[in-house]
């Protein structure tokens, strides 16, 4: 394996800089990297085949004595779920089979204008439902842990892309925790930014006021170094925040939790939780306590309710936001035989596009909104999501950050929850609440449980707009964890290229 | 399909009481859309754009496409709902209407449902037989137009279509929705009514330049709600809706028609379905659309992709002081400047040229001139022309063309000979007295020369005017006036007639 796909991308970054690396050799190694392991890891949807057209280009520019951002040059996948302008972007759907889009998303654009360089778009679950990236209509992503277990999802291709080695970073997008959770169960960094801290033009939405762009890495450095990279006003979407922001980086930088007031939300410490990830999750709030933090029990009594919120709030929205896809315009056209009515076209379209998730959470969506169901379904949900905000803003009264585990177990096996939609969603328990309130989060990896050896994560939640306590308390946590390990978590990580070599000689890639 | 029975609009009226309530929608004529940077084809500038080639992602619908309101249209909403008397929402919201049509780029349209910019107004309305009504308006919301569908095929609607063209272009067109409440006590006046509220519409929000009001290219678009109840019952009947009624004639034919094949249905015991309804400009009759009820489900909720819109208190108070005079205050004030009879101002403004004369006043012109102007050769010509009268000549000119007459430049004759130049467009009145050579003969030597010839060619007639006979000179006049193509004064020639008769006895 090359080293240079081992390296963070701030360490690339530096290389890069110095003219030890050109992105050329940066992107191929990757590229390299991606026909090697990703037959088994199935991480990408599309291999961008400009990828090392542009990476020359940054070369150029750089020898050319143009000044370059901090990550210029460096490459990066991209969630399918961001539209980019000459790339397919299919949000893992069959209904955009093939639909390449006019336009580039506000973060991918930011990326590019960076000198960034797309690898290519990674594999998630349908429109961004699912917590496994099974009910992508592409096939699911494996996890590069254990190939036979899920890498979490909706973003489970950019979490196991950036596990795997085949990017240093990813761009994810999180509704409910499809950032967060994913990088709980590959041991990699992943934020959900402040609602509006990132722009969601050109996110195929799934759920307008939950949806939040974000960044995903190895190291929370990288993280925050993407953040940087796309945060920031957009016009073109309206919910964007018009303050100017700190440097995550800089809060990473000069990481320090003494005094820092962490509290622990006791409705998410509870027997509901795998025994190693509730290890792991307390035994990064002692070494944080050890290093100057004060831990706080603090109750949020009504985050049991978010899940049922949430699961009117997201139907709803998406099930207006999904009416788009009718085959007028764009993306998959299915006529019935003998042809048909444009009503009788919309539905033969839609039947044979969407999958059965979607289906399931746009009847759940058109039933929530219906005249005479509207105040008892999406009222209520919209009442309970006021109540989980109250929860948020009466414990950060008392604490700078809240901790809880990412998520309640560790990766499970493809397939164990495919046909139980409700213990699907419970996956989410932990990181709906932030998508409710707007409010940003974090997973860092914090070891491996120990009766199942895969990775567990700990989230980390601030304030609307105090993303750099994110960065902060992860950065801190991140710098001690990697001192007890003697290396980062992923080194610990199986060897996917003798994998797939093995795979190979027994006939099953 | 059979023709609708009607019962004669009097009767009708004697058995019933009608109430109606006007939806008008008026396309906002900013130059970028609603939620789009694309050029919006409601602005002159852009209209008559290719299919499809005014368009954004968000227009399309395309997916990661999100709105974003359009700055300018919020203001220009404002001054209507102010224009309007309506309160200004310091909190209003968008929501989506979810519904399948493939003129929706997104199957949702953006409006508004329960939070509205602006509610609670009222308009005064003068009718063309002087009668004024205050019409309640409850509530103007903004929302976005859809694009355009272009049946093919024998039935021209689409079902039956052979397949269907959308252009795109009136897609997220900026529109105003002004719903006005239930209106009563109109009686006869019902479809005058309906007709006189859409031009005070009109003339509001031509005096605001917020709209290019072009009821053809349906800038303003009336759809109107008639129902009838027994004289005497307080509750209302079962209303109909008919849908895009665009024209101010048509408005009051519309209404007219409803009131009449209602009143038929109900006198023979039938009840009216409640439902749209199709206006036929060629038959001036309606037919059944969409069966409509009040629990049509759209799915509205809160547009989660926008803000709320709160505009500045201070903004507002700023258009509020920019709002042009209303129209009827305005009638009225003219009115009594321009010292003119109920007659005459009717005559005016009824013919609406109320815009044209008060520029050719402001020109120059006496009230008077200007009136008969424009409400006698011009309005005669645009009628023989199937035209409009306002816009055929530039009210400046009309006032010069006044002032011509009255310096004696021209007589009434030449002037409507000038009049013909200047709707051909040969320029000022000035330029085309003096390009034409059209101005009075006033040299009494050339009229004399010309006198003394057609005298000695008619001795006869020089006889009869020394016999006293003085009607006898007309002959000499008609003679003269042709000899000086008509460029001369007749009155004056025939004083010079008389004059050299009996000088050379």
């Amino acid at each position: 394996m090359s080293d240079l796909i081992r390296l963070s991308a701030a360490d690339l970054a530096a290389k890069l800089a110095s003219g030890e690396v050109s992105s050329v050799e940066a992107t191929k190694a990757h590229l390299d990297r991606i026909a090697a392991v990703d037959g088994a890891v199935h991480a990408f949807l599309h291999v961008n085949a400009q990828a090392l057209e542009t990476a020359a280009d940054v070369d150029r520019r750089r020898a050319a004595g143009e000044a370059l951002g901090p990550l210029a040059g460096v490459p990066i996948a991209v969630k399918d779920v961001l539209v980019t302008e000459g790339m397919p972007s299919t949000s893992g759907s069959r209904i955009l089979e093939g639909w390449i889009p006019p336009y580039d998303a506000t973060p991918v654009r930011k990326v590019r204008e960076a000198g960034m360089v797309p690898l290519g778009k990674t594999n998630m679950d349908e429109f961004a439902m699912g917590s496994s990236t099974e009910h992508s209509a592409y096939g699911p992503t494996h996890n590069p842990w254990d190939l036979d277990r899920i890498p979490g999802g909706s973003g489970g291709g950019s979490a196991a892309a950036v596990a795997a080695f085949e990017a240093p970073l990813a761009l994810g997008s999180d509704t409910g925790g499809s950032i967060r959770q994913p990088a709980h169960v590959t041991g990699t960094v992943g934020t959900k930014p402040t609602y509006g801290g990132v722009s969601r033009y050109g996110s195929i939405a799934l759920a307008s006021s939950l949806d939040q762009v974000g960044p995903v890495s190895r190291t929370v450095l990288d993280a925050a170094l993407l953040h940087d990279v796309i945060a920031g006003h957009d016009p073109h979407d309206q919910t964007s925040i018009p303050d100017a922001w700190p440097s995550m980086a800089e809060a990473v930088r000069r990481a320090d939790v003494s005094g820092l007031r962490i509290g622990v939300v006791k409705e998410l410490d509870s027997d509901g939780f795998q025994a190693g990830v509730r290890q792991r999750f307390h035994e990064s709030l002692e070494l944080l306590a050890a290093n100057g933090a004060e831990i706080v029990e603090v109750s949020a009594p009504n985050f049991e309710y978010a899940i049922a919120a949430y699961y009117l709030i997201l139907p709803a929205e998406a099930s207006s936001n999904l009416a788009k896809f009718d085959s007028v315009r764009f993306g998959l056209r299915v006529v019935p035989e003998g042809g048909g009515t444009v009503e009788e076209v919309m539905a033969a379209t839609r039947e044979a596009g969407f999958g059965p998730e979607v289906k399931r959470r746009i009847i759940l969506g058109t039933y929530a909104l219906s005249a005479g169901y509207y105040d008892a379904y999406y009222g209520s949900a919209q009442k309970v999501r006021t109540l989980v905000q109250q929860d948020f803003d009466a414990a950060f009264a008392k604490v700078d950050v809240l901790a809880t585990p990412t998520a309640p177990t560790t990766a499970f096996k493809l397939g164990e929850k495919l046909h139980d939609p409700l213990s699907m969603y419970l996956n989410d328990v932990a990181t709906i609440p932030a998508n409710l309130a707007g409010v940003p989060g974090i997973s860092v990896p914090a070891g491996l449980a120990p009766e199942d050896g895969l990775p567990v994560g700990i989230q980390f939640l601030a304030p609307a707009r105090e993303d750099a306590r994110l960065y902060n308390v992860g950065g801190a946590l991140e710098a001690l964890l990697v001192d007890r390990w003697g290396g980062p978590l992923l080194a610990q990580a199986p060897d996917l290229s003798t994998h797939e070599l093995m795979a190979t000689e027994e006939g099953v890639v | 399909m059979a023709r609708a029975a009607l019962m004669d609009f009097d009767e009708a009226l004697e058995r019933f009481d009608p109430v109606i309530g006007l939806e008008v929608h008026v396309e906002l004529n900013t130059r970028t859309k609603m939620f789009s940077s694309a050029p919006n084809p409601a602005n002159d500038e852009f209209h008559g754009a290719e299919p499809n080639t005014l368009v954004a992602p968000v227009d399309m619908g395309l997916p990661g496409s999100l709105p974003a309101v359009n700055g300018t249209a919020v203001r220009y909403s404002i001054s209507l709902g102010l224009a309007l008397g309506c309160g200004i929402a310091p909190s209003s919201r968008f929501a989506r209407k979810n519904y399948f049509y493939p003129d929706l780029g997104k199957n949702y349209q953006i409006s508004q449902y329960d939070e509205p910019i602006a509610f609670e107004g009222t308009v005064e309305v003068e009718l063309e037989n002087g009668r004024t009504f205050e019409v309640a308006i409850e509530r103007a919301h903004m929302e976005e137009d859809a694009g355009k569908l272009t049946h093919v095929g024998s039935t021209g609607r689409i079902h039956g279509a052979e397949y269907s063209l959308v252009d795109y272009n009136r897609a997220g067109v900026p529109l105003v929705e002004i719903v006005t409440k239930p209106i009563v006590g109109a009686g006869a006046d019902a479809p005058a009514l309906a007709r006189a509220y859409v031009a005070t519409i009109r003339d509001i929000v031509l005096s605001l330049g917020i709209s290019e009001a072009r009821m053809e290219r349906g800038n303003l678009r009336c759809d109107a709600n008639v129902s009838l109840r027994p004289k005497g019952q307080e509750k209302f009947g079962t209303r109909t809706e008919t849908k895009n009624v665009n024209s101010m004639r048509s408005v009051e034919r519309a209404v007219r028609h409803e009131i009449q094949r209602q009143a038929a249905i109900l006198a023979d015991g039938g009840t009216i379905t409640q439902e749209t309804r199709h206006w036929h400009e060629d038959t001036g009759t309606t037919s059944p659309g969409r069966p409509k009820s009040d629990a049509d489900d759209y799915r509205y909720f809160p547009e989660p992709d926008l803000l709320p819109v709160e505009p500045d208190p201070a903004v507002i108070e700023e258009l509020r002081a920019a709002l042009p005079e209303p129209p009827a205050a305005r009638r009225r004030r003219l009115k009594a400047e321009w010292g003119f009879t109920d007659l005459e101002f009717q005559d005016v403004a009824n013919g609406g040229l109320l815009n044209e004369v008060a520029a050719t006043v402001e020109a120059g012109a006496t009230p008077a001139a200007a009136r008969k102007w424009w409400t006698g050769e011009l309005t005669r010509i645009a009628n023989a022309q199937g035209a409009d009268a306002a816009g055929l000549a530039e009210p400046a000119h009309v006032a010069e063309l006044a002032a011509l007459v009255d310096e004696g430049t021209l007589t009434d004759r030449l002037a409507r000979q000038v009049l013909e130049g200047v709707i051909a467009g040969e320029g000022s009145p000035r330029e085309i007295v003096d390009a034409r050579g059209l101005a009075v003969v006033s040299d009494d030597g050339a009229l004399i020369a010309a006198i003394d010839e057609a005298l000695a060619a008619q001795p006869d007639v020089l006889a009869k005017i020394r016999d006293g006979k003085v009607q006898a000179a007309g002959a000499v006049i008609g003679a003269v006036m042709k000899a000086m193509q008509g460029k001369a004064d007749a009155a004056r020639v025939r004083e010079l007639v008389l004059e050299r008769a009996a000088a050379d006895s």
